[in-house]
């Protein structure tokens, strides 16, 4: 893979996560346990659904192909998604949905952090605007990790649950596709080691601070970078390319 | 003072102009209207946030999505500001919730119709939003302060939704013969409901005259759905679109339209419960707020527990 497709890659990979979790989290609109969450959590929806458009705009410019941010959202199909499979993860309870929140997080905010140094000048201008949405993305997660964890006797169980239901997907986004190996060795992307270190510091802290126990259970689920999905990304790119699909080629 | 002095002295106020504060004295049946109105009107903001909530993951294309995200996040600030309005007539959020639960409370009706096509996210946003307007600007100037203030706020953001509701409306309309269809089914379904959402006419308007009187209200229901109706039929004109109504037509000598009569067995059904959505948009607050009670119990107990750590850190120091 030269550098070119391995940076088209990573966009997608970088889009497609934003854009899948946004999506999981705007399906709590209207249905969260309070409106002030209702809110925050609509909130990161928006901030990553639009990284994702920005994504995808930088892509289809750098393709030339001339795709649009639509196309690449709407009229790809599940084997052509590189997101990591944890952002893909349902809902469940509050508890699973902020343990999938607090992981990614914990990855997303090291990983934008170092990608504000890239050598290429848009996706250090790109992480550089992101960073300040992850960071509260990160702040309110890690908060909820904390309250919950921390909180009574039923949440501490329901937290610790949610940890330990995801924690096999925790990993893959430190797992470096292709892609990333290339952008590594040339700078456009930091050095891995960097941002696993940082980003496991930051879930050990946490976890440990909201009492819950750590899982040891290393074993690391991984595919999404390579389009091997769970299964339920199907069901989301059914849901969110309906009209696309069944009414091909329209202006909306 | 007594009570006739006071009550005098409010109406003074009220025909000068003055708005009523929080801390001011005022009748007891002034506070209970206004408390039934906002905290109902709060619930409509959040009930409301489920029907277009409903499309958010099915937007057919980014900015659409991110727009719809926006707007529901809107609401739901608006819900969170007239709770807050209400409360400064010593009504406490939590109450005024569970009155929405448990059925006591009312809001608005039109929210108890389904969004079935993408097109309804613009007829919504179009006519009811619309429709919510011309009562919001006219409570911009209502007798109690912060609710007056509250409104200057919302109306702001309820115009921009009117216009990206009309602007879906209007790229349907020019699309293809589908699309322009799906808009035309949508303000078929959102016609007569918009219209309803001003209540019943004058003549059977329970709240109206005394509201009126102290100026909650400054226009009655059929002022306003005359209104609705004069903005509204040109901007339907104007995308080739056709307003259900055998009825409707200019009336030269009133310089208004005359409209049909509503099917006030269907508002009067829609209110009392029976509509095709009314079991479901409860459910859906309910479930939330009883799914959500340990997260709320969590957040509770971790504060309170913060606050003891923080009490006995400063007592270990100070010692
Ligand atoms: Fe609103
Ligand atoms: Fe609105």
């Amino acid at each position: 893979m030269n550098t070119d497709a391995a940076l088209q890659r990573y966009l997608l990979q970088l889009g497609d996560n934003a854009l899948i979790l946004g999506h999981r989290l705007a399906e709590w609109c209207g249905h969260a346990p309070e409106m002030e969450i209702d809110m925050a959590l609509t909130n990161m929806a928006l901030d990553l659904t639009g990284q994702a458009r920005a994504l995808y705009q930088r892509l289809a410019e750098l393709e030339g192909k001339g795709r649009t941010e639509d196309d690449i959202a709407y009229l790809r199909d599940a084997r052509e998604f590189y997101n990591c499979l944890l952002v893909e993860q349902p809902n469940g309870d509050f508890a699973h949905s902020m343990a999938r929140q607090f992981f990614f997080d914990a990855y997303n905010y090291a990983l934008h952090k170092n990608l504000t140094q890239s050598s290429d000048e848009w996706l250090a201008g790109f992480a550089t605007k992101a960073l300040k949405e992850i960071t509260y993305h990160l702040r309110f997660s890690s908060e909820w990790v904390l309250r919950l964890g921390d909180g009574t006797e039923t949440s501490r169980e329901k937290m610790q649950k949610a940890v330990d239901d995801l924690w096999m997907w925790r990993h893959e986004p430190n797992i470096l596709s292709e892609a990333e190996e290339v952008l590594a060795k040339t700078g456009v992307i930091p050095h891995p080691d960097a941002i696993k270190a940082e980003s496991e510091q930051k879930v050990a802290d946490i976890l440990t601070k909201a009492t819950l126990t750590i899982p040891t259970d290393d074993w690391a689920q991984k595919g999404g970078k390579t389009g091997l999905h769970t299964e339920y990304l199907g069901y989301i790119l059914a849901e969110m390319q309906f009209l696309q699909r069944a009414y091909p080629g329209l202006e909306w | 003072m007594q009570t006739h002095d006071l009550e005098k002295n409010f109406q003074q106020k009220i025909d000068a102009e003055v708005k009523i504060e929080p801390k001011d004295w005022m009748p007891d049946a002034y506070r209970k209207n206004l408390i039934r109105q906002i905290s109902q009107h709060a619930h409509s903001e959040v009930v409301g946030m489920l029907p277009e909530g409903n499309w958010i993951t099915r937007a057919p294309s980014l900015r659409r999505k991110l727009i719809l995200m926006a707007k529901v996040q809107d609401e739901a600030g608006h819900g969170l500001y007239l709770y807050s309005a209400a409360e400064t007539l010593g009504a406490g959020r939590d109450d005024l919730v569970m009155d929405l639960l448990n059925g006591k409370a009312k809001y608005s009706s039109i929210f108890n119709y389904p969004t079935l096509t993408w097109a309804d996210i613009g007829a919504i946003g179009w006519l009811v939003d619309g429709a919510a307007i011309m009562n919001q600007v006219m409570l911009t100037r209502t007798s109690y302060g912060p609710y007056a203030r509250a409104m200057v706020r919302i109306c702001k953001e309820e115009s921009f939704h009117q216009r990206q509701g009309y602007e879906i409306m209007l790229t349907l309309a020019k699309g293809s013969p589908e699309q322009k269809a799906m808009a035309q089914d949508a303000l078929d379904r959102w016609w007569w409901p918009s219209l309803m959402m001003f209540g019943p006419h004058d003549s059977e308007s329970t709240h109206s005259e005394q509201s009126m009187k102290w100026k909650i209200k400054r226009k009655s229901n059929d002022e306003l759905r005359q209104a609705f109706v004069d903005a509204t039929v040109p901007q339907a004109e104007l995308i080739g679109l056709k307003v259900p109504d055998p009825d409707l037509k200019w009336n030269e000598k009133r310089g208004h339209y005359d409209f049909g009569e509503i099917n006030w067995n269907e508002f009067w059904n829609v209110v009392k419960g029976r509509g095709p959505c009314n079991k479901q948009r409860l459910d859906a607050r309910r479930n939330a707020w009883e799914n959500g009670a340990w997260v709320r119990e969590a957040a509770m107990a971790y504060a309170e527990k913060k606050a003891a750590r923080r009490m006995k850190q400063a007592g270990e120091e100070a010692a």
